[in-house]
């Protein structure tokens, strides 16, 4: 039976090509190893819940621990609902799992302090992915003088840990700038630390890849009917490094969740009047000793279950881009 | 080997002289050290005396002579919050730091390695699989999670080991050591192990995948074939290849101990550099930032040169690279 084409589908309109690649993105590879990966599945499932928890959290948070006036000190330190702690005190259901040293409910704080590290996560990550994408494709593509230049910095840096660089780089914004402003500004200062230290990792594999990319026939050919080279790279060569940049992507992100938490732990981080994960375990940190546990430890869970999962797509993400490995 | 040696030796010259450059600008522009040192209610005359006693009115090419002369000679100036020598803090909290790190650089190699031989050689025990997957949530646990956490069992509920700080030191004139008495030993075991456990995870990681690799090669099946001992095969050839890239990790990870040693040194409480620096930052202590930053490039220049040279000491295929690259 002959199949009729109407003109318009010979060149598909921008909607027909979003709905094949929706078609080909579930008919692929990649979806086929998702769904054979129990280990994947689960993962994702997590990451998605705690995501949608994080993004609700004004809306579905028992308490509203955001809003200062809420808070009353007469509930401060109360241990989970149905532990009772050394001083003999009783959880409240309405406090699910305790409350911290200003009677803020620590399931609440947990929701809204996953919603900072994430939106810092996210932030410097994208900006890392973005800055090193660019000069790692520039950086492949153009050669010479300037991929050395890039590459020496990014060896150099790559010696220094990260968290260092992100240390310093906030003392040195802290040193430059007033301090009410540094107040102001300081989540802005911590995506940019974070940022810092992580397009070393972007940048060397598209650098890799559009080396790989750059030998290629398309290529050539594209250079030979005269196309521009920004062209060449932004249309050609980058959609082809796309996979590598996924995968360092959401690696990075439970680095940089992690790198986050780490410098708010240590008190460089963000401000106590909008708690990260980090600053809740820091807040926590000095009621241990009492044994007053829940204020760390649930933070903290909930941290490591996020960089866990996190983690594990991000292992999944390579192996099922990896064609060797099929 | 010589102009490899001297190639490397110019690399750590530049990466040395940028990060002076970089701390030098620290103190000369990031906040008036003049203000810092004498505050904002000073005479313009205490001023001006300070101005040209720090140098700070010579031609910036200058001062940066200076402050590289000086830097050579331990001489960092004075930390602005304590008003005293930052070489003088710095050599009274770098013994401790170094303790830790080394105790779990130690720790690490010590139980990471045979970990890693381990479960590469038999893969589908149930311990090689238990170990494997303990060490991918080792890997998720942040630093302070575990120190908090080790705090917590040990030192709160359980009551075992103490919670922070060094105890007793010995005083051996210029270095104080924690290592030479039980009391101190009880102290360094918790931040040690909390530093070292996610170096260990790495390594055993590493080891564990390097043994695979290497006993598919065909000499070890050569090996084989010619009827070696399993215990040769295994120790004699294929772990001794498996030590060039763990020799580079190792030494790239002695860097991040360092580093990492802030925090375990801010959980534990541990009087060492990390601390020192913490505060710095915290304060906007200038001098105190800038002369960590170069002591970690020192250290670090100094270690990635000694990897590089180990390297080529421990591989003869870089060798006779190198000579035969020489000769033609």
């Amino acid at each position: 039976m002959a199949v009729q084409v109407h003109p318009n589908e010979i060149v598909p309109s921008f909607g027909r090509r979003v709905v094949d690649s929706v078609h080909r993105f579930f008919d692929g590879d990649v979806f086929h190893s998702f769904r054979s990966s129990p280990v994947a599945m689960i993962a994702f499932a997590v990451t998605m819940l705690l995501f949608f928890l994080a993004a609700f959290a004004p809306w579905i948070a028992p308490h509203n621990t955001d809003d200062v006036s809420t808070l009353n000190l007469m509930n401060a330190r109360l241990p989970p609902f149905g532990v009772t702690d050394d001083f003999g005190t009783e959880g409240v259901a309405d406090f699910l799992l305790g409350t911290d040293d200003q009677g803020r409910d620590i399931l609440s704080a947990i929701m809204f302090g996953l919603l900072v590290s994430l939106e810092v996560g996210f932030a410097s990550v994208i900006l890392a992915a973005v800055v090193g994408t660019v000069l790692g494709l520039i950086s492949g593509y153009v050669g010479g003088k300037l991929d050395s230049v890039i590459m020496r910095i990014a060896d150099v840096q790559l010696t220094f840990p990260a968290i260092l660089i992100a240390l310093l780089i906030d003392g040195i914004v802290a040193g430059l700038l007033p301090r009410a402003l540094h107040e102001e500004l300081k989540i802005y200062v911590l995506v940019l630390a974070i940022a810092a230290s992580q397009w070393v990792n972007f940048a060397r594999t598209v650098r890799g890849s559009t080396l790989v990319e750059k030998g290629k026939e398309y290529v050539q050919a594209a250079k030979v009917i005269g196309v521009h080279p920004a062209l060449i790279m932004i249309r050609h060569v980058l959609p082809n490094v796309t996979g590598p940049v996924l995968v360092i992507g959401t690696l990075s992100l439970a680095l940089a969740v992690l790198t986050e938490a780490t410098l708010s732990f240590l008190g460089v981080g963000l401000p106590v009047t909008r708690p990260s994960l980090g600053t809740l375990i820091r807040i926590g940190q000095q009621y241990i000793f009492s044994g007053e546990w829940w204020m760390t430890i649930y933070p903290s869970l909930a941290l490591v279950i996020l960089v866990l999962a996190v983690n594990l797509l991000g292992d999944w993400l390579r192996d099922a881009l990896n064609p060797k490995l099929r | 080997m010589l102009a490899f040696i001297v190639q490397r030796l110019l690399q750590a010259i530049v990466v040395m002289f940028v990060v002076a450059l970089i701390s030098f600008s620290l103190f000369r522009y990031v906040g008036d050290p003049v203000n810092n040192m004498l505050g904002q209610d000073s005479s313009t005359e205490q001023r001006e005396l300070l101005r040209e006693r720090l140098g700070l009115n010579d031609p910036v090419p200058v001062q940066f002579f200076h402050y590289v002369g000086n830097a050579l000679q331990g001489d960092f100036g004075l930390s602005y919050r304590m008003g005293k020598p930052v070489d003088e803090l710095i050599a009274k909290r770098l013994p401790a730091t170094i303790e830790l790190v080394a105790v779990s650089a130690v720790l690490a190699l010590l139980f990471g390695v045979p970990m890693g031989v381990y479960t590469g050689l038999n893969r589908n025990s149930w311990l090689s699989r238990s170990l494997l997957t303990v060490s991918l949530v080792g890997i998720s646990l942040p630093t302070f999670v575990i120190g908090i956490l080790m705090i917590l069992v040990f030192g709160v509920w359980l009551g075992w080991l103490p919670t922070f700080g060094r105890g007793g030191v010995v005083d051996l004139g210029v270095w104080q050591t924690s290592l030479l008495t039980l009391q101190g030993w009880s102290h360094i075991l918790m931040p040690a192990i909390t530093l070292a456990l996610f170096q260990l995870t790495l390594i055993m990681r590493l080891v564990r995948a390097e043994m695979l690799e290497v006993l598919r090669t065909d000499y070890i099946k050569f090996a084989r074939a010619r009827g070696l001992r399993n215990q040769a095969i295994n120790y004699g050839h294929a772990l001794k290849n498996t030590l060039v890239p763990v020799i580079t990790i190792m030494g790239l990870q002695i860097g991040s101990l360092l580093a990492f040693s802030i925090i375990t040194e801010t959980v534990f409480a541990w009087p060492g550099m990390g601390l020192l620096f913490l505060q710095g930052i915290q304060f906007v202590d200038i001098p105190v930032m800038s002369s960590y930053l170069v002591l970690m490039a020192l250290f670090f220049v100094i270690i990635n040169l000694t990897v590089d040279l180990l390297y080529y000491a421990v591989d003869p295929r870089l060798r006779s690279q190198h000579v035969g690259g020489a000769a033609h």
